[in-house]
């Protein structure tokens, strides 16, 4: 990219910082320059696991991203570190250009970084709505004296799960609820704030088939909307159906990242299993 | 006629009273007025003035630290030092005033120490991964020994020029001649069951207990919150040590010996679930009700005194049994 045009850009992300994150017409623009998220030679190890190892790759607005691998492939942990669940070992990340530094959950979620967890991270002793505001939930009243708004999270979650078309009563205990509504709550977290990333783990893994098409035209609709979204997934013809770019991941490195057009089911299969080396 | 998906996710699955008569706390308030009722015409010195005076005061000071316990235990932990605590912030506070100091600054002591307490074991169990069983039961024997230390184990029972005040504080009956441990209590109670229901703490108490993991990965400030819950459980003991000396006027190292198993059972009998998530503030109390008018009704009927234990562990098992019950009946 040219550097003077980086530049300006990068002048006008700061010169934005004030405005609602929603802004997302100007951002159009300036997206297609500057990835909306760019990781730089992220790794991350546990002792002496290396989960993932030197993973670079950039995300632009409105893209759908398939990231594939085997089981224990590092797919979880590369996520969570965008989600602010674990601090990367090396490597950096930027967000629409800025450095992006994550202490907890809640800082991604307040750049717009939104993530459906491969359990759900669901509570089974509370209610669907208190599991969609788990984190963030909404009070009424002033300073100190401030309490919980049970009447706007239940309406609000309610709204979710009608646009998701999913049964699910927000006022239901999630220990009462079928695999299908307890994707959709998890799901419905991710649509409480206009977010610009939204990982998904594995969120077709529980769920029936006309539920599938659901979530893969929720994706669709993100996508539209110019979030990019990032679909952990080891269903082929998910990922084949709704992503632009499939990355491949294998035993924490990344052998592959090429659009889907230009790549085929064998080949994705290929590089998981390591018949496969890498590709380009 | 169709149902349509709006309506369907507008609609409330349970009724106030299908709940009412699932919640375990409901089932031991009719427990609790059966047997008043029981005693009322079986024996002629229950329904006395006098004795009702009684129950409701003794009540207080385990209903005290169970409504803290319930923090505790709706998190999935449990704390075993609460009987001994109680103990060592009583000796803290006579020895204060019996030195010389107010009242004010007995009970600041008090509550400093409690809380300190409270803040090692969260510590230890939170940032360090000590499993609760074993901080707490380690804290048991050292709280109780440092009574005893403080008090090189005698019984203090003159509490300095704050003496009368200190009395009327535990011992009095401020309002309507309602004994005020009784006032304390319901005043507690009413506290936690707000922070329970309607704040952002307490609904993350409960997230913890439902699903740490999950807790965790959405952001709840789980570690922090563990710390919260022990400082508040070894506060309530804090605070009815202080009560408790006030009512008795002497303090021996035996004071709360025994008590956090009251405590648990009243917790658990009313309707707390040890494996955390479940729990309320009025449960806590209920419970520890069922559990004093047992003791009160064996002594009034005249049964040896050696039996209560029996009971009262016959009422743990039988609370638990019930809700082990409604969960066979759901999964069926
Ligand atoms: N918190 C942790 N502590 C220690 N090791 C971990 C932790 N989380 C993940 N790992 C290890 O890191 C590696 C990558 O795990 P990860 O969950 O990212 O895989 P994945 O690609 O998501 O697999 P799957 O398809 O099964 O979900 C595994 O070897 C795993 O055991
Ligand atoms: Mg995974």
């Amino acid at each position: 990219m040219d550097r003077a045009v980086r530049e300006e850009m990068d002048g006008r992300d700061a010169s934005d910082a004030g405005e609602p994150a929603n802004c997302c017409v100007d951002k159009w623009g300036g997206l297609r320059l500057v990835s909306v998220l760019e990781l730089a030679n992220i790794s991350k190890h546990f002792g002496a696991i290396q989960a993932v190892n030197d993973v670079s790759f950039s995300l632009e607005a409105g893209e759908v991203v398939g990231l594939m691998g085997d089981n224990g492939a590092g797919k979880s942990t590369l996520v969570k570190m965008i989600a602010g669940n674990f601090h990367p070992s090396h490597g950096t990340m930027h967000l629409e250009g800025k450095e992006l530094v994550l202490h907890k959950p809640a800082d991604a979620r307040q750049h717009g970084i939104e993530i459906v967890h491969q359990d759900l991270a669901l509570c089974n002793n509370l209610t669907a709505a208190a599991n969609v505001y788990l984190g963030r939930e909404l009070r009424r009243g002033f300073g100190p004296f401030r309490i919980l708004d049970y009447g706007a999270m239940y309406k609000r979650a309610g709204q979710l799960f009608a646009e998701l078309k999913s049964e699910t009563r927000p006022r239901d205990l999630v220990k009462q609820m079928s695999g299908g509504q307890r994707q959709a709550v998890a799901i419905a977290r991710t649509m409480l704030s206009q977010a610009k990333i939204v990982l998904m783990d594995e969120p077709t893994a529980a769920i029936s088939v006309r539920q599938v098409a659901e979530v893969l035209n929720l994706i669709r609709h993100l996508r539209d909307q110019g979030i990019a979204v990032v679909l952990i997934s080891h269903r082929m013809p998910d990922v084949f159906d709704v992503a632009d770019r499939v990355i491949v991941m294998r035993r924490g490195r990344k052998v592959a990242d090429k659009k889907i057009a230009s790549s085929s089911p064998e080949e994705v299969t290929g590089l998981i299993t390591g018949a496969i080396e890498q590709v380009a | 006629m169709a149902v349509t998906l709006d309506q369907t996710i507008a609609q409330k699955q349970h009724s106030f009273l299908s709940r009412l008569f699932s919640s375990q706390t409901f089932w031991v308030v009719i427990a609790v007025i059966l047997a008043c009722l029981f005693l009322s015409f079986a024996t002629d010195s229950f329904a006395t003035s006098k004795n009702l005076f009684n129950i409701t005061r003794n009540v207080t000071f385990v209903a005290i630290v169970a409504l803290g316990m319930t923090f505790v235990i709706i998190t999935g932990g449990i704390d075993l030092s609460v009987g001994s605590v109680l103990c060592l912030c009583s000796m803290v506070l006579a020895v204060t005033m019996h030195a010389g100091y107010s009242i004010e600054i007995g009970i600041l002591a008090t509550i400093v120490t409690a809380l300190a307490i409270g803040a090692f074991n969260g510590v230890l169990i939170a940032y360090l991964g000590f499993p609760p069983f074993v901080v707490t039961l380690g804290m048991l024997s050292v709280a109780r020994s440092l009574a005893m230390v403080a008090s090189n184990n005698t019984v203090v029972f003159q509490f300095g020029p704050d003496h009368q005040k200190l009395l009327a504080l535990g011992g009095g009956a401020w309002v309507f001649g309602i004994a005020n441990p009784v006032l304390y209590m319901i005043i507690l109670a009413l506290i936690t069951g707000f922070v329970l229901r309607w704040t952002k703490f307490g609904r993350h108490i409960f997230a913890i207990g439902g699903n740490e993991h999950a807790a965790t990965l959405t952001g709840v400030p789980v570690k922090q919150i563990k710390v919260a819950v022990y400082m508040i459980s070894a506060l309530s003991a804090g605070l009815a040590g202080i009560i408790q000396t006030g009512w008795l006027g002497a303090v021996t190292t035996n004071l709360g010996n025994g008590m956090e198993l009251q405590v648990i059972a009243a917790t658990v009998i009313g309707g707390a679930d040890l494996a955390g998530g479940v729990g309320t503030a009025f449960g806590a109390i209920v419970g520890a009700a069922l559990i004093e008018v047992i003791r009160n009704s064996l002594g009034l009927l005249g049964i040896n005194a050696f039996w209560q234990g029996t009971f009262i562990g016959g009422a743990i098992i039988l609370a638990v049994l019930f809700d082990r019950i409604r969960n066979f009946r759901r999964s069926d």
